[in-house]
């Protein structure tokens, strides 16, 4: 055989060794998780009531100066009661997160607030799920990172976990802090 | 020979039958119908986010039902299919066409198919001429085999 027949002879091995690789590399990847199309962008405009309180609030909420949690939950959604302690200890340390109630109502949200505990800044109300569509949220729960300026940093899909809190978020904001 | 005939007559049952219209769901579609024909061929191209390989035209994922009627409502508002698809990709990314776009991250997966078929066709032509010239003996060999076949010819 000629080099080049030889050549031609183990390329598709050589293929096949490079997809197999690939693929391997590409198991370890949740298809389910999106990346955002938000991140480094600000928090869209958007105007929704708040639980409890007569007066509405826009997007102007995040650029107060505090780095902000937005916690994409509902009563509906079974991840969202497991996270929830999570999500609890980081607001006792201080951080200030707030809730979006996504496609559930005033009152649903009130129950499940009063039996796990509050610990959003606000609750916000998107009933029928449309502002969310602006944020780019799929499911619930989803949790994004806003800097003191009103920029998304990260987003977080499916429940918060102690070691996801530890490993990045934590760094995060306190990157973003100081 | 029967069971066959059952056989062809089941698949030309089932051919013929068409998912029953998972858009019929929505109790809203637009009244005019060559607007609802446009927001629907935007809906086949736009990914469900829930369920990943379906369109939100296949999907009855409560958001993919949010997002049809977010298309209608942009469509009805004179949003050409284009404007939709990118009000979209700026919320969802790339991931919601189902049709991946040509950019540069992309060049890849649009040019491996031509790059196979390429590779191909090469090695095709490789065998053929290989084959070719291994049928063609040397005029050393020609005569080798001669004497070896003892000359007859």
């Amino acid at each position: 055989m000629s080099p080049l027949q030889r050549i031609l002879v183990f390329a598709p091995f050589a293929v096949l060794i490079a997809l197999v690789a690939v693929f391997a590399l590409q198991l370890d990847d949740d298809p389910s998780i999106l990346p955002s199309a938000l991140i480094d962008q600000p928090v869209p405009a958007f105007s929704l009531d708040v639980l409890g309180s007569e007066t509405g609030v826009d997007q102007t909420l995040f650029a107060a100066g505090d780095v902000t949690l937005i916690n994409v939950f509902a009563s509906w959604c079974q991840p969202c009661w497991a996270e929830h302690s999570v999500v609890a200890d980081l607001a006792k340390n201080g951080v200030n997160i707030v809730g979006w109630a996504y496609k559930d109502t005033p009152e649903a949200i009130a129950g499940f607030l009063e039996d796990l505990g509050n610990p959003y800044s606000h609750v916000v109300l998107d009933e029928d799920g449309q502002a969310a569509i602006n944020l780019g949220v799929y499911g619930a729960p989803e949790t994004y990172v806003v800097d003191r300026a009103g920029v998304i940093r990260h987003r977080h899909v499916g429940a918060l976990t102690p070691d996801i809190v530890r490993e990045q978020l934590r760094p995060l904001i306190e990157s973003l802090s100081s | 020979m029967m069971a066959w005939v059952h056989t062809l007559v089941f698949c030309m049952v089932f051919a013929f039958i068409t998912p029953a219209g998972a858009v019929g769901v929505d109790a809203e579609t637009l009244a005019d119908p060559a607007q609802e024909h446009l927001a629907q061929s935007v809906m086949a191209q736009l990914r469900c986010l829930v369920c990943q390989n379906q369109s939100i035209v296949d999907s009855d994922a409560p958001l993919a039902a949010d997002l049809r009627g977010l298309v209608r409502t942009r469509v009805a508002a004179g949003d050409t299919p284009k404007q939709v698809k990118d009000y979209l990709v700026a919320r969802y990314g790339d991931w919601v066409l189902l049709n991946p776009p040509l950019k540069s991250s992309t060049v890849l997966l649009w040019a491996a198919p031509i790059a196979a078929l390429l590779f191909g066709c090469i090695g095709i032509v490789f065998a053929r001429l290989s084959r070719k010239s291994a049928a063609v003996l040397s005029k050393d060999d020609a005569e080798a085999a001669d004497a070896i076949l003892g000359g007859d010819h």
